[in-house]
C-alpha cells in the first residue's frame, strides 16, 4: 500500500503540488486524471522518489520511504515517450531489468516468454525496437515494467502517442494485465474517456490539488464538486449559473426563466451542470426542463451529433444520437430529466443529485 | 532540480581539493606578489596598489591592450560569421558529413606551437609556400618585417586554426532544428534569409554564445603562436598582453607589476565573458520568468 | 481557393534510380482522387497508411514518384510549396521564437508582401479568432503547448487567398477541452470561408465530426471515401467497420442459403436476394445496432461489462464467436440475455468487400 500524506512541493513561487494526501491498494489500479500541467507526473515523481516533497510523507506498506533513494524503492515507470534500448532485441530489452538484478539465465528466458505472449510480442522478440510500430515499441517497454514485478508500477500517459485503434485495442488488454500483478498502479491521463474504459479508482486533480478520489464510475456519476465534473466530462460539461429566492430554484437568463423542480435550498447562486448526452430533443417524461440555445454548429460523427449552441451567453453541447442537423442560430428546444441534473452551491460542492443514473428498466 | 541529500558533498570534495590547490594556492600567491615589493632573498615590503597604479597608467600596457583587443575584435569577426556560414554550407545527410567533420576536425588537433611553427615556415619568403609564392607574384610580403603582414599572417593562422570550432558547434546546433520547422516556412513562403534569421539563428544561439565565449578567451590569451612566429614583432606590432606579461615577469624579473598585471588581464577577461553571456542570454531569462508566471 | 485533382499519384521513399520499385515499397499507391473547391476533407487511417505522405505530395513538400497534380486544372506536380499557395499545419507547434505572438501571424503574409494596414486588419481578426487577443505582444516561446498550436494554425488561417488548407494531426498535442474548442472553431471557420480542407487524422471522431467528406486509408490505398454517416452505417471494407466506430463494427464469417445467413447454427434471413459465388462470407453490425432482450432472439454468452458512464459496453460470445453490445446508460441487462441483429443494418461482405443491396 502506497500513502501519500499531506505531500506539497514548490518550485520558487510556482506549487506543483498543494497537501495531497492519497491512500492507493496494491492490485487496485489509481488513474490520475487532469489537464496538462494539472500535477500528475510532479506527483508521480515524488511517488517514485525522483523528487522530494517540501512537506509531508510517502509511505509504503506502513514505512516512510522519503529518503530512500529510487533505486532501492522497486519502481517500475513507464513513459509517453516510447523509451527502449535501441541497438538491444526486443527479447534483452524486456530482459534487461532480469539482468540488472542477476535473475538465472533459464528463469530470464521463462519469464520474457510470459511477459511476452501476455503482451503478444512472441513474434518480434528477436528484431530491434525501431523495426516495430508504435504500438509494439510501447508493448515493449511496459513489458519491460510488467517484468520486474516492482512494487510501484507508474504510467505517465503511456498511450498518448498512440493511433487511437491501438489505444482502444491496449486499453482492454491494460486492465487484465494490471489485476495479475499485485502491485500499486498508477496510470496518468487528460483524458475522461480512457479512465471510464480502465475503470478502477480515479483522482481529478487540479492545479496541483486533489479534487476528489474515489472508484472511477461513482466518480464520474456522483462528481462531490463542481471541479471534477468538469474534468471528468467529455464533450466538456454544461454549465450555467442560477438562483434561488423564496424556494425556488431559477435560471435567470436574458432571454428565459426556467424553474427547476428542487425546493429544499437556500436562498443563494447556485451552479448548473448537465451532462451533453443528458439533453435530448424529446420529453422522457412530464417533469422534463425544457432550455432553449442558439445553434452555432453541428458536428456528426454518423452515428451521433454533437450539437454546439449558445445557452445564456455560454458555449453548451449537446451529445445526441442520431443525425440531427441543424442551421446556424437556429433556436432549438432541449430537454433534460430532472434526475440528470447537478447542482453546485456557490462553492461549487454538489448539492442536488437526483439518484442520476440509478439502473433501473426504463426506456 | 534540487540536492535530495547532503552525501552529493563528499562525492565532490576530491575535486575541490584539487581545484584549490592546482588554482587557488597559486592564484593566491600572485595576488600576494602583486602587493608587494622585493629586493631578493626573500624580503618583501608592502607597497599596497603601487603596482596596479603603475600598470594601469603604462603606455606599454594600454598598447598591449589594444592591440589584444583589437585582435579578439578581428577575429571574432571573422571566426563567428565564417564558421556559421560554413555551418550552414555543410550537407545534411549522406557520406558528405563524416568526410566534412573530420576535414573540420583536423586543425583542432594540431598543438599550438606546431601550428606556429607550420606558420613561420609557410609564411617565409625563401622557403615557405606562401611568402615564396607571393613574392614570386611580385607582392611585398614579408611578416618579419612589415606590420601589416605579420598581423594578416597572425590572423589568417587562427582562423585557419579554430573556425571549425565555431563551424562544429554550429554545425550541432543547426542539426538539432526538428525538419517540420524548415517545411512550415516553405509553407509560409518564407526567403532564405528569413530562415537564417528566425529559424536556424534563434535556434543556434545557446551554442553560439559558447562558441563566441571561447573563441574571446582563448584569442584574448593567445601567447604561443605569435611567439613562435612573430615573437612579438616586427618591434612589438604583435607584442600582446601575454607576451608582454612573459616578457616582463621572465624576461626582466619584474614579479610585483607582472603579478598585478596578470590580475587585471584576469578581470578583464572574466568582466568581458560575463558581458557577453548576461547580453546574449538576456531573452533566455525573460522566456523563464515569463513562463513561471503562465504557469502559476 | 481550388479544385484539386489527383491523377495516377504513387510515391516510394526507395530511390527510383536504385532499380525497380516492388508494389510492397509504396507508401501510396496509385490515387485518383478529386477534392472539390470548398469541400472538408478528412484523410483517416492508421499510422503508416500512407496520409502523410499525401498530404505532403498535395503541399508540395514531396514529389511523388509517379502521377500528376492538379489544382484547377493547372497542373503543379513540379512546382515548389511557395509557388503552389498552400497552408499546412504540422502535428507539433511550430513557431518562430523571437517573433510577438502577431509577427508569427503577419510572417506568411509579409513574405508575400501584403500591404501593412491589410496585414494588421487580418492578423487581429485571427488573434480573436482563437482567443489570442491579450497575448498578442508576447513572445511566441513563452507560451504553453496549447497557446503555440493556436499559434500555428492561426498561421494557416491567416491567409485568405490560399488554394487549400492542410492539417496533419493538429491537435495531438491539445488537452481534450481544448479540443472541442478548437474543432469546433475550425469547423465554423470553414463554414464561413469555405476554404478547402484537407484534415489528416487517426482519430475517428476528429475525422468524422470535421469533414463532409472522409477518405479512409489503408496500406497506402483508399478503401472507402463516403460521408461520415455512409461509413458508419454502410462500410465499404470491414477494415473500415473495425476502423470507425468504438468499439468497432463485430465481424461474423457466415454460410449463404438463399437470403438467409448461417452462423454457426443460427439462421438469420436477411430479407434480399444474394448472389452465392462461393467467396468468403462475412456480416457486420455494429455494436449499437443489436438490441437486448430477456425473452426473444440469439442466446449469448457474457464475457464481460463494461460500464465508460455514457454507456454500457457487453462484451458476449454468440456461437463461439467474440461480439460487442452497446447498451445506453440505465438499461437492465437480463440475467441471461438474448440479442436481435437490426436487419436493415446488417452488411453482407465478400472478400471482405461489402455486397452491394439489390432489392
Amino acid at each position: 500500500m502506497l500513502e501519500l500524506q499531506n505531500i506539497s512541493r514548490k518550485i520558487g513561487d510556482e506549487v506543483y503540488l498543494d497537501n495531497v494526501s492519497l491512500r492507493l491498494n496494491r492490485g487496485e489500479l489509481n488513474i490520475l486524471l487532469g489537464p496538462t500541467l494539472s500535477g500528475k507526473t510532479s506527483l508521480m515523481r515524488v511517488m517514485a522518489g525522483l523528487d522530494k516533497p517540501d512537506s509531508g510523507d510517502v509511505r509504503f506498506d506502513g514505512k516512510s520511504v522519503l529518503g530512500m533513494p529510487v533505486q532501492k524503492r522497486n519502481v517500475a515507470m513507464v513513459y509517453q515517450q516510447f523509451i527502449n534500448y535501441p541497438s538491444l532485441t526486443v527479447f534483452e530489452n524486456i530482459a534487461s531489468p532480469l539482468r540488472v538484478a542477476r535473475v538465472e539465465k533459464s528463469q530470464i528466458v521463462k519469464r520474457v516468454d510470459e511477459v511476452a505472449e501476455l503482451l503478444q510480442l512472441q513474434a518480434v522478440l528477436q528484431r530491434t525496437p525501431d523495426s516495430l510500430s508504435g504500438g509494439q515499441q510501447q508493448r515493449v517497454a511496459l513489458a519491460r515494467a510488467l517484468i520486474r514485478q516492482a512494487d510501484l508500477v507508474l504510467l505517465d500517459e503511456p498511450l498518448a502517442n498512440l493511433d487511437y485503434k491501438l489505444r482502444e485495442e491496449l486499453r482492454a488488454e491494460l486492465p487484465v494485465l494490471f489485476a495479475e500483478m499485485g502491485a500499486v498502479l498508477v496510470y496518468a491521463t487528460t483524458e475522461p474517456t480512457e479512465a471510464l474504459l480502465l475503470g478502477g479508482n480515479t483522482a481529478c486533480m487540479h492545479q496541483g490539488k486533489i479534487a476528489q478520489f474515489g472508484s472511477t464510475l461513482e466518480l464520474y456519476r456522483h462528481p462531490e464538486a463542481l471541479r471534477s465534473a468538469e474534468i471528468f466530462s467529455d464533450p466538456p460539461l454544461n454549465i450555467t449559473a442560477l438562483e434561488c429566492s423564496a424556494g425556488k430554484l431559477q435560471i435567470q437568463g436574458n432571454k428565459q426563466i426556467i424553474d427547476l423542480p428542487f425546493n429544499s435550498l437556500a436562498n443563494g447562486d447556485y451552479t448548473l451542470g448537465i451532462r451533453p448526452h443528458h439533453l435530448r430533443l424529446e420529453k422522457m417524461g412530464t417533469d422534463d426542463i425544457a432550455l432553449n440555445g442558439s445553434v452555432t454548429v453541428t458536428e456528426i460523427t454518423g452515428s451521433e451529433s454533437f450539437v454546439h449552441f449558445e445557452f445564456e451567453n455560454r458555449p453548451w453541447v449537446a451529445l445526441l444520437h442520431g443525425i440531427e442537423e441543424f442551421s446556424e442560430n437556429e433556436i432549438v428546444r432541449f430537454y433534460v430529466r430532472p434526475r440528470d441534473v447537478l447542482v453546485f452551491d456557490s462553492h461549487d460542492k454538489l448539492v442536488v443529485e437526483h439518484c442520476a443514473n440509478e439502473l433501473s428498466p426504463e426506456q | 532540480m534540487k540536492v535530495q541529500n547532503n552525501k552529493a558533498w563528499f562525492m565532490v570534495l576530491p575535486v575541490l581539493v584539487l581545484v584549490a590547490i592546482s588554482a587557488i594556492i597559486p592564484l593566491m600567491t600572485v595576488v600576494n606578489y602583486s602587493v608587494q615589493d622585493t629586493f631578493g632573498n626573500n624580503e618583501f615590503f608592502w607597497v599596497g596598489m603601487e603596482w596596479f597604479q603603475e600598470i594601469l597608467a603604462s603606455e606599454r600596457f594600454h598598447n598591449a591592450l589594444m592591440r589584444t583587443l583589437l585582435f579578439s575584435g578581428l577575429i571574432l569577426a571573422i571566426e563567428i560569421p565564417l564558421g556559421i556560414a560554413v555551418a550552414l554550407a555543410m550537407p545534411r545527410r549522406g557520406i558528405g558529413v563524416s568526410v566534412c567533420l573530420v576535414l573540420m576536425a583536423l586543425p583542432l588537433l594540431i598543438p599550438w606551437n606546431v601550428v606556429g611553427t607550420i606558420w613561420q615556415v609557410f609564411g617565409r619568403v625563401d622557403i615557405g609556400l606562401l611568402g615564396h609564392t607571393l613574392a614570386s607574384l611580385g607582392i611585398d610580403y614579408n611578416y618579419t618585417q612589415d606590420t601589416l603582414d605579420a598581423w594578416l599572417t597572425l590572423i589568417a593562422m587562427d582562423v585557419w586554426h579554430w573556425t571549425s570550432l565555431v563551424v562544429l558547434l554550429c554545425y550541432s546546433g543547426l542539426a538539432a532544428i526538428p525538419e517540420v520547422y524548415y517545411q512550415a516556412a516553405r509553407i509560409d513562403g518564407a526567403s532564405r534569409w528569413a530562415i537564417f534569421r528566425y529559424i536556424q539563428l534563434p535556434k543556434i544561439k545557446r551554442v553560439l554564445v559558447i562558441a563566441l565565449l571561447l573563441r574571446f578567451m582563448d584569442s584574448f590569451m593567445i601567447y604561443t603562436e605569435p611567439f613562435v612566429v612573430t615573437g612579438g614583432g616586427p618591434g612589438n606590432a604583435t607584442t600582446f598582453l601575454s607576451i608582454d606579461l612573459v616578457q616582463m615577469a621572465i624576461g626582466q624579473f619584474d614579479l610585483g607589476p607582472a603579478a598585478a598585471m596578470s590580475l587585471i588581464y584576469f578581470l578583464i577577461i572574466l568582466l568581458v565573458s560575463w558581458v557577453f553571456y548576461t547580453v546574449m542570454t538576456i531573452d533566455d531569462n525573460e522566456e523563464q520568468s515569463a513562463s513561471a508566471k503562465g504557469r502559476s | 481557393m481550388a479544385t484539386i485533382k489527383l491523377q495516377g499519384i504513387a510515391h516510394s521513399y526507395n530511390d527510383k534510380s536504385a532499380g525497380i520499385i516492388k508494389p510492397a515499397d509504396y507508401a501510396v499507391n496509385s490515387l485518383n482522387q478529386c477534392w472539390q473547391d470548398g469541400g472538408a476533407y478528412a484523410l483517416l487511417g492508421p499510422s503508416g497508411c500512407g496520409k502523410t505522405t499525401l498530404l505532403n505530395i498535395i503541399s508540395g513538400l514531396i514529389k511523388p514518384t509517379e502521377g500528376r497534380i492538379l489544382f484547377d486544372d493547372v497542373d503543379v506536380t513540379d512546382l515548389i510549396p511557395e509557388q503552389r499557395n498552400i497552408a499546412q499545419v504540422f502535428q507539433f507547434p511550430v513557431v518562430y521564437d523571437t517573433m510577438t505572438v502577431a509577427e508569427n501571424l503577419a510572417f506568411p503574409l509579409r513574405n508575400r508582401g501584403m500591404a501593412a494596414a491589410e496585414i494588421e486588419s487580418r492578423v487581429k481578426t485571427v488573434l480573436s479568432m482563437l482567443g489570442l487577443d491579450s497575448r498578442a505582444d508576447s513572445r511566441a516561446r513563452s507560451l504553453n503547448a496549447d497557446d503555440k498550436q493556436k499559434i500555428s494554425l492561426g498561421r494557416g488561417l491567416v491567409r485568405t487567398d490560399v488554394k487549400a488548407i492542410l492539417f496533419d494531426e493538429p491537435l495531438t498535442v491539445i488537452d481534450p477541452h481544448l479540443k472541442w474548442q478548437l474543432r469546433t472553431e475550425l469547423k465554423k471557420i470553414h463554414q464561413q470561408f469555405k476554404h478547402t480542407m484537407i484534415y489528416v487524422t487517426h482519430d475517428q471522431t476528429e475525422a468524422l465530426t470535421f469533414a463532409d467528406k472522409v477518405i479512409v486509408m489503408h496500406e497506402g490505398s483508399i478503401v472507402q471515401i463516403g460521408t461520415p454517416q455512409q461509413l458508419f452505417e454502410q462500410p465499404g471494407h470491414t477494415f473500415v467497420g473495425k476502423f470507425i466506430g468504438s468499439p468497432g463494427m463485430n465481424v461474423l464469417p457466415c454460410q449463404i442459403e438463399g437470403s438467409e445467413v448461417l452462423i454457426g447454427g443460427i439462421r438469420i434471413n436477411l430479407q434480399r436476394t444474394i448472389n452465392n459465388t462461393g467467396e468468403k462470407f462475412e456480416i457486420g453490425v455494429r455494436p449499437e445496432h443489436i438490441q437486448l432482450s430477456a425473452e426473444t432472439g440469439m442466446s449469448v454468452e457474457v464475457v464481460a461489462i463494461e460500464d465508460v458512464g455514457r454507456h454500457v459496453i457487453l462484451r458476449a460470445r454468440l456461437e463461439g464467436i467474440e461480439i460487442n453490445i452497446i447498451v445506453s446508460e440505465g438499461v437492465a441487462i437480463p440475467e441471461s440475455p438474448k440479442v436481435i441483429f437490426d436487419i436493415d443494418k446488417i452488411n453482407l461482405y465478400a472478400n471482405d468487400y461489402r455486397v452491394a443491396d439489390n432489392n
